[in-house]
């Protein structure tokens, strides 16, 4: 018995669940949110390149150079908006973005 | 692939599971760790242990990439700003048994979906092709990079640029009081308006 694909789906939905489960659990925390978010962002690459690898078509591993990309921008953005929340507000709880009253 | 056998079980087969199950470990580690430090590092040995993965089928330019990129700058990022940031963190750590209920079942809805989905499907694909049409996996990649998905290239530093640009812009803050130097006034300046001439009477000061 060899890796087959089904191995890496497997893992990537395991982390893709934590990702999800890690935003549902830390509400107060924006920081770990984003950590989570970074967690999805990895399970969708392993997700990419397992099936570019066991497809033998190399597109799938440009399109995970193009998420990692996508990812270290966001990382970096969300990152400048929390540091100027904080010098704003004094904490990072989610539940006091209510600035706009949405 | 060729390796090895322990037993019945291929090696690569070993190497996976451990993987994986530190990938899983530490991944449940980072949304459960009390201290955002302590997440912050699980989330590198997340990273570091997934593209351990990626090696393993052989795409070790995405593996090289997901350590330079994730570990290198995001996770360095992370870490900057959780210890910039002066914030009571067994505070916000508050709910977290009160949400985990919720968050556990939207998990298992997840999970049991993905499974469904997954393996109805029953695909077995076992062949590993890691680079297509070239020697190397690198060599595959840039062979089309640069040519096919030239476009997507320049549009992904392009991302870049304004994700900079933009973290740059809402970061940085000019304080009232301090001086910085102006270059542009300091050459503007002529003799005219920077001197001026003062008759003085003898024996007498200004």
């Amino acid at each position: 018995m060899d890796i087959t694909i089904n191995h890496f789906l497997a893992v990537s939905a395991m982390l893709f669940t934590t990702g999800v489960v890690g935003i549902f659990v830390n509400r107060k925390n924006v920081i770990v949110i984003l950590m989570a978010i970074e967690l999805i962002l990895l399970s969708v690459n392993i997700n990419l390149v397992a099936f570019s690898v066991f497809s033998g078509t190399i597109a799938g591993q440009i399109f995970a150079m193009l998420v990692l990309t996508v990812a270290a921008a966001e990382a970096a953005v969300g990152l400048a908006i929390l540091v100027v929340f904080f010098r704003n507000r004094g904490d990072i709880a989610v539940e006091s973005v209510d600035l706009m009253k949405g | 692939m060729a390796a090895g056998n322990i037993g019945a079980v291929p090696v690569e087969l070993i190497a996976f599971y451990i993987l994986a199950a530190i990938v899983t470990f530490s991944a449940i580690a980072v949304i459960a760790a009390k201290n955002p430090v302590h997440s912050v590092l699980w989330l590198i040995t997340a990273f570091f242990t997934s593209a351990g993965l990626l090696v393993l089928i052989g795409a070790e330019f995405l593996a090289m990439l997901l350590v330079v990129v994730y570990v290198g700058a995001v996770a360095v990022l992370f870490l900057f700003v959780v210890m910039m940031l002066d914030v009571d963190f067994v505070e916000l750590k508050q709910g977290f048994l009160s949400y985990l209920p919720f968050g556990a079942l939207v998990g298992i809805a997840f999970i049991a979906e993905i499974a469904l989905a997954t393996f109805a499907r029953g695909s077995d694909m076992a062949e590993l092709n890691p680079s297509p049409g070239a020697e190397t996996n690198a060599e595959a990649i840039g062979q089309v990079m640069y040519t096919e998905y030239l476009l997507l290239f320049q549009l992904s530093g392009i991302v870049l640029l304004v994700a900079m640009i933009g973290a740059i812009v809402l970061t940085l803050r000019h304080k009232p009081h301090v001086k910085r130097q102006n270059i542009a006034k300091q050459t503007a300046r002529t003799r005219k308006d920077a001197t001026r001439r003062i008759d003085v009477e003898s024996g007498k000061g200004l």
